[in-house]
């Protein structure tokens, strides 16, 4: 199994980290050449989403990255990965690659004060922990997403085909379910992408 | 959702440092500066009413920014805002906390508050950053609660050579402190005035508990990727933009040298046509080293 890690800026190395203890193969993705090789899933990990979206666009990432998960790419995003995803951005105009149909609300809990962890159920992997941090949580989700879970009435993960997105970081949580649950998507999914 | 216990917050705070990795915070002292370093990709910003090179040419107490001129950069950024109190002068952190600052910078940068004690940042919820020249004053800022560590370097200079000396003497300390017997950690502890757990943590994993950043005097993309291949996980630029001739072009560069640290091609791409960059200060003309205060 060969992941993509989006290593632009953020806690990509969390993510490898997790991975490369499952067994799975890691590679950074920095610019567009990185992407020449076999890819079977796809990290967009957490840090910030202005920052990880605009280099996307600059560095040539953009639309190899979009062409790859319209054509079944299994991807893996958490927190800003959620928003890189998120078709609508509630309150801004615009969005990033926009394949996830759903409106994704930025900072929804505040600044950093309002930072938390918290344990909750996740369906198709039972109780995890789960660490928001100037988390986003989801609005609004189209017909065909799967809600996964939910915090105090708030959506926090979804699924739509092969994208797997997430308000908090299972990458910094020490419990290595999620990645375990991602990884057998990409295995189901094996193509050629 | 506020009744997080004190050892979770403080992971909170680790794990908020780690998202800003890889990236670029940039020193703004208006809310159009803060708008440019943002669209420019910083993933955080420093509000300060003067950056570095000013407070150095002004001279006198330098202490925390107005309340007022911080919100404003708050209302004009989506990202994380930061901003400096001086060394032990807790007061100013109390009130930075109070207007939810995303993280202080307990800084060299300004006027020191103490002379002995610095703040006791276990107190407070939001984070802390706080420079450090050497492994020991790492150690003792993340004993006190700092979630993230800076080289101190010497800021409003321009000159990246302390923040070298800097990062280069941190990692050659944890080299050391990696390859002792584990009966010489005890002594180690007491050259370095901290606790027996920290030491065991560098021994065990090479690497401080925290993120660690290069601070002090980075002014060009190479001085980023510099600062990024000697093992800085991301930079803070003060003076280097803002001071220079183009610094939306200069803060674009920037950011994608950390990106890009390695690939000397990209550099040279970005290192073209970026105007004058601030004038420098050699180590030998500074009047007042910065990096002295505090330790």
């Amino acid at each position: 199994m060969r992941i993509g890690v989006l290593a632009v800026q953020g806690a990509f190395e969390e993510h490898e980290q997790m991975l490369r203890a499952l067994g799975a193969e890691c590679f950074e993705i920095r610019q567009r050449s990185d992407l020449s090789g076999r890819m079977d899933g796809l990290v967009l990990p957490g840090g910030e989403s202005t920052v990880m979206g605009k280099l996307l666009r600059e560095l040539g990432l953009f639309q190899p990255l979009w062409k790859k998960i319209e054509s079944g790419l299994p991807v893996l995003a958490t927190c800003a990965g959620l928003i890189l995803l998120a078709e609508r951005i509630s309150g801004e105009e615009g969005s990033h690659l926009g394949t996830l149909p759903v409106t994704v609300k930025r900072n929804a809990y505040g600044r950093q004060l309002g930072s938390f962890r918290t344990e909750a159920e996740m369906k198709h992997i039972g109780t995890i922990p789960m660490h928001f941090i100037r988390a986003p949580y989801v609005e609004k989700v189209g017909s065909d997403v799967e809600v996964l879970a939910e915090v105090d009435g708030r959506i926090v993960a979804v699924r739509y085909k092969n994208q797997l997105a997430l308000s908090f970081h299972p990458e910094v949580s020490g419990d290595t379910s999620v990645h375990r649950y991602f990884l057998r998507m990409c295995e189901n999914a094996r193509g050629d992408f | 959702m506020g009744n997080q216990t004190e050892k979770t917050r403080y992971e909170l705070n680790k794990e908020l440092a780690q998202m800003l990795k890889g990236g670029v915070i940039m020193d703004v002292t208006t809310p159009e500066q803060a708008r440019i370093a943002q669209e420019a990709g910083a993933c955080a910003v420093m509000a300060l009413e003067r950056i570095p090179a000013d407070i150095r040419a002004a001279g006198g107490v330098s202490r925390m920014s107005d309340p007022a001129m911080i919100k404003g950069i708050q209302e004009a950024v989506s990202i994380p805002v930061m901003a400096k109190c001086r060394i032990g002068h807790f007061a100013e952190a109390q009130i930075l906390e109070a207007i939810e600052i995303d993280y202080i910078d307990e800084s060299e940068v300004l006027s020191p508050a103490d002379d002995v004690y610095h703040i006791d940042k276990t107190q407070f919820k939001v984070p802390f950053v706080c420079g450090a020249r050497d492994l020991g004053e790492a150690l003792r800022r993340i004993e006190e609660g700092a979630a993230m560590i800076r080289t101190k370097g010497e800021p409003g200079t321009g000159d990246v050579i302390q923040a070298v000396r800097h990062m280069r003497q941190m990692n050659r300390e944890i080299a050391r402190i990696r390859s002792m017997r584990e009966d010489e950690l005890f002594d180690c502890v007491k050259e370095l005035q901290v606790s027996y757990d920290l030491v065991k943590y560098v021994h065990e994993n090479g690497r401080l508990p925290v993120v660690n950043f290069a601070a002090g005097g980075v002014a060009t993309p190479a001085d980023a990727a510099l600062m990024m291949q000697l093992g800085a996980e991301g930079v803070f630029v003060g003076s280097g933009i803002f001071k220079s001739g183009d610094p939306q072009k200069r803060a674009a560069a920037i950011v994608k040298a950390v990106t890009n640290y390695k690939d000397a091609k990209l550099l040279a791409e970005l290192s073209e046509n970026l105007g004058e960059a601030m004038v420098g200060i050699n180590e030998q003309e500074i009047a007042l080293l910065m990096a002295e205060r505090g330790k």
